[in-house]
C-alpha cells in the first residue's frame, strides 16, 4: 500500500505524524510485507449478544480458547426489551441470542453485564463509561458504531463476527493500513446546534462513501471545545461517511472525563499515561491524505431527509428536487428516497410532521444527551398524537438521570422513560416503528426499514428531537424561541454543549 | 474454506446503489445463532415484491451479482455475506463496496470485484440482451467474461491469494503466535484489563 501512511515505516518515526498514526504504530506486532495486511494488537474487545454467537462457535469447532478474556467485555443491548426487564423476554429469537451469550460467557470466561446489571447498557455508552475506553489503546466490537470510542483518541472500530472470533481466539486482528482525513471544524457553534449538527453536515458533504478507506480525524476549535459526549457522538457517525474509525486527539476534556473511572489507570499508571498520551495528537506538518472543512459558524440544525445519513439539509431548508442531481445514481437513489419516505420536493422540512421521537441510541444517550434534551421540553407538554420514547443508553445513564429529576420531567411532558438499550434505533426488539409512521430520531441511521418495516426516519440532534416533540413538526429550539411570547426566557439557550460529566 | 479460483454462473443484475447490508438483510434475521441457513433472509424485504429481480425464474441459481455502486454499506453484521453465500452467489460485482463487508467477504470466501461503473453497465447491458446468461469470472486473470466481453476487476493481491487458498485467518496468524506473546511482554500496565472488575 504505497499510497497509504498510517503503518508508517518503522524507520521514518523522526517524520511528521498523524494521531492514527502513532496510535497504529504502537500497535505493530508483525508488519505486514508489501500488499500484506499488518498484524495489529487490541487492547480492549466489546462483545454483545448479536454479533457473538457464531464467533464462539467457531471457536467450540476448533477448540481454541478465548486468548485474553482480561481484555474483554461482554453486555446485552441490541435485543434487551426497555420495559418490563424483570420479565423473561417475550421474544424467543431474542431470548435464545442473549441465552447464548450468557452461556458463552460462562464457558469462556468472560465478564459480561447481564438485563438488570448496574453496568448493562449499549456497549458503547458502557466502555468509556467503565473508563475502559482511553487515549492511544485499540478497541474493537462486532458493531459497526465502535467508531465511537475514537473520541478519545483511541484507535476504534467496528468488525464482522470472523474477526470477532479472531480477536476473541488471537487478540490481534490483520489489518491493512487506513488512509488519513483530516475533517477541520473551525469556528464557534451557536445555541441550539450541537456536535449531531456537525456530524450530519459532514456526512451531506462527504456522502456515505467518502470517508471510505480512511481514519477521519476531527479537528479545529468547534471539535476543541465539544465535551466529550458530544465527541463520542461525532466519532460514533464515521461509519455512516463510510469510514472505519473517527479520531479525536486527547486533551484536558479528555482526561477530565476519564481520570477517577473505575478502570482508568490509577497512581503512577495514570501519570505514565498521561505523559504518553500528551505525545499522541498529530504533529505540525504532518500530512493527512485528503482534507475537509467545516465553517462552524455557518452551521443550523440539521436533520435528514432521505434514507441514508448523507441525505440531510438544513432544517431551514427544503426537500431536495431530485432532478437538479447531476449524478444518476444520487439521482435515482433521491428519486427512491423521497417516494420511501412520501415528500415531495420542495417541502419546507419543518412542515412536516412526525408521529414519533425516539431519545436515544449509542450517538445520542448519555447523560449530557438527556439533560440537552430536558432542558428543551421541560415544564412542557408533548404535540398531541407523538409517540416520544426516551431511552438511556446503560442502566447507570438512567439511575444517574434519575438521580437528577430527569425522569419526572420526561413524564411530566408525556415522554416514556426506557430502561436501557439499542431499542428504535434498529428495532430488534419490541421498540418500533409501525409501516408509515414517521420518527424524528437521535439515532444514526434512516435507512429504510431500520426502525421498523416501513418506517421512516430523520436523523435529528437531541434538541431537535425535543422542539419537535413539543411542536409535532420537524422543529429546533430556534423555533421555540420564535413561538415564546416577548421576553421569554430563550429555549435555546438552555442547550449548554459543555454539561460536565 | 472452499479454494476459489474460476466461477462460471448465472449473473443477476441488482440495478440499485447504495445497497446497505439493512437491504441485504434486515435486523430481525440477527436474532439467530447459527452460521448457515440464511439464504430466505437476503434482500428480505425487497423479496416481497413478485417483481424483484432475484424472484425472477430466469435468474434462480445466479451465482454472480451484478450491483450499483457502495454495495454493502452500512452495518458490520457478516450476516449480509452469509445471506449472499446461503443463496448461492460466489462473486458480487460493484464500482465500489463498503469496507467493512468487503472485508467480512474475503473471510468468507465471497469474491467481491471492483468494476468500473461504465463496465458494471456493461455487463447489465450483457444481461438485459440474454436474461440468465452465464459469466465467467477468474480470479486469475481478475476477468469477468461473457460473449465477446471482457472486462476486469480489481482485487487486491493478499484477499486473492487468501481465496485462491482457501486459508482460514486464524490459523495464518496463528503462526505468528510468539511475536504476540513478546508484544504482550512488552504491553504498559496502564493499559485497560477488564478483569479483575472494579466497581464505581
Amino acid at each position: 500500500m504505497t499510497d497509504n501512511p498510517v503503518s508508517g515505516d518503522v524507520e521514518r518515526t523522526a517524520a511528521p505524524r498523524t494521531l492514527a498514526e502513532k496510535v497504529w504504530n504502537d500497535h505493530l506486532v508483525v508488519k505486514g510485507a508489501e500488499g500484506e495486511p499488518d498484524l495489529i494488537y487490541i487492547d480492549l474487545h466489546l462483545v454483545h449478544e448479536v454479533t457473538s454467537p457464531q464467533a464462539f462457535d467457531g471457536l467450540r469447532q476448533a477448540g481454541r480458547p478465548v486468548r485474553r478474556p482480561d481484555l474483554t467485555i461482554a453486555t446485552e443491548d441490541h435485543n434487551t426489551p426497555t420495559v418490563g426487564i424483570d420479565q423473561p423476554i417475550a421474544d424467543l429469537t431474542s431470548r435464545t441470542q442473549i441465552e447464548t451469550l450468557r452461556r458463552n460467557a460462562q464457558e469462556f470466561g468472560i465478564r459480561l453485564h447481564s438485563l438488570g446489571d448496574i453496568e448493562q447498557g449499549i456497549v458503547h455508552v458502557v466502555g468509556p463509561q467503565l473508563g475502559l475506553t482511553m487515549p492511544g489503546v485499540t478497541v474493537v466490537c462486532g458493531d459497526s458504531h465502535t467508531s465511537t470510542h475514537g473520541a478519545f483518541g483511541a484507535m476504534a472500530f467496528g468488525i464482522g463476527t470472523s474477526e470477532v472470533e479472531h480477536v476473541l481466539a488471537t487478540q490481534t486482528l490483520p489489518l491493512k493500513p487506513f488512509k488519513t482525513m483530516a475533517i477541520n471544524v473551525e469556528g464557534t457553534l451557536r445555541p441550539g446546534v450541537t456536535a449531531k449538527d456537525i456530524i450530519l453536515a459532514v456526512i451531506a458533504k462527504i456522502g456515505t462513501g467518502g470517508g471510505q478507506g480512511y481514519v477521519l480525524e476531527y479537528r479545529g476549535s468547534a471539535i476543541r471545545a465539544l465535551s466529550m459526549e458530544g465527541r463520542m457522538t461525532i466519532c460514533n457517525m464515521s461509519i455512516e461517511a463510510g469510514a472505519r474509525a473517527g479520531m479525536v486527539a486527547p486533551d484536558q476534556t479528555t482526561y477530565d472525563y476519564l481520570k477517577g473511572r473505575p478502570h482508568a489507570p490509577q497512581g503512577a499508571d495514570w501519570d505514565d499515561a498521561v505523559a504518553y498520551w500528551d505525545t499522541l495528537a498529530t504533529d505540525e506538518g504532518a500530512v493527512f491524505d485528503a482534507e475537509v472543512n467545516i465553517d462552524a459558524d455557518a452551521l443550523e440544525p440539521f436533520v435528514t431527509w432521505g434514507t441514508n445519513p448523507g441525505q440531510g439539509v438544513s432544517l431551514s431548508d427544503t426537500v431536495p428536487d431530485p432532478s437538479v442531481i447531476a449524478d444518476h445514481n444520487e439521482r435515482a437513489a433521491a428519486e427512491r428516497a423521497l417516494e420511501y419516505m412520501d415528500l415531495a420536493a420542495g417541502t419546507p422540512l419543518k412542515d412536516i410532521k412526525v408521529d414519533a421521537v425516539f431519545m436515544g441510541s449509542c450517538t445520542n444517550s448519555r447523560i449530557e444527551d438527556l439533560r440537552a434534551f430536558a432542558s428543551i421540553v421541560k415544564g412542557k407538554k408533548k404535540a398531541d398524537g407523538v409517540r416520544v420514547m426516551v431511552v438511556p443508553g446503560s442502566a447507570r445513564v438512567r439511575i444517574e438521570a434519575e438521580a437528577e429529576g430527569l425522569d419526572k420531567v420526561f413524564e411530566e411532558f408525556g415522554a416514556e422513560w426506557r430502561f436501557a438499550g439499542c431499542s428504535m434505533c434498529l428495532g430488534m426488539n419490541p421498540d418500533q416503528l409501525a409501516p408509515g409512521e414517521r420518527c424524528a430520531s437521535t439515532s444514526n441511521r434512516n435507512f429504510e426499514g431500520r426502525q421498523g418495516k416501513g418506517g421512516r426516519t430523520h436523523l435529528v440532534s437531541p434538541v431537535v428531537a425535543a422542539a419537535t416533540a413539543i411542536r409535532g413538526t420537524l422543529s429546533s429550539p430556534w423555533d421555540l424561541d420564535a413561538d415564546a411570547p416577548a421576553g421569554a426566557p430563550a429555549a435555546a439557550a438552555s442547550d449548554e454543549q459543555k454539561v460536565g460529566a | 474454506m472452499e479454494k476459489l479460483s474460476v466461477v462460471t454462473g448465472v449473473a443477476a443484475p441488482l440495478e440499485r446503489s447504495n445497497v446497505d447490508t439493512d437491504q441485504i438483510i434486515p435486523a430481525v434475521f440477527l436474532k439467530r445463532v447459527t452460521k448457515t441457513g440464511f439464504d430466505d433472509a437476503l434482500f428480505y424485504s425487497w423479496r416481497q415484491d413478485p417483481g424483484f429481480v432475484l424472484n425472477q425464474p430466469v435468474f434462480q441459481g445466479a451465482q454472480i451479482l451484478v450491483a450499483g455502486p457502495d454495495f454493502g454499506t452500512g452495518s458490520s453484521r457478516e450476516h449480509a455475506v452469509w445471506a449472499l453465500r446461503d443463496f448461492g452467489f460466489k462473486v458480487v460485482l460493484s464500482p465500489r463496496f463498503g469496507d467493512i463487508f468487503r472485508g467480512n467477504s474475503g473471510k468468507q470466501g465471497l469474491l467481491t470485484g471492483v468494476v468500473p461503473e461504465e463496465d458494471i453497465e456493461k455487463l447489465w447491458a450483457a444481461i438485459e440482451a440474454q436474461p440468465g446468461v452465464e459469466f465467467t469470472v477468474d480470479l486469475e486473470t481478475r476477468t469477468v467474461t461473457v460473449g465477446d466481453l471482457t472486462v476486469a476487476f480489481d482485487i487486491d493481491d493478499y484477499t486473492r491469494w487468501r481465496l485462491m487458498e482457501g486459508l482460514d485467518d486464524i490459523g495464518l496468524t496463528l503462526r505468528n503466535e510468539s511475536d504476540i506473546t513478546d508484544f504482550e511482554t512488552r504491553r504498559e500496565s496502564w493499559r485497560p484489563t477488564t478483569l479483575p472488575a472494579r466497581a464505581q
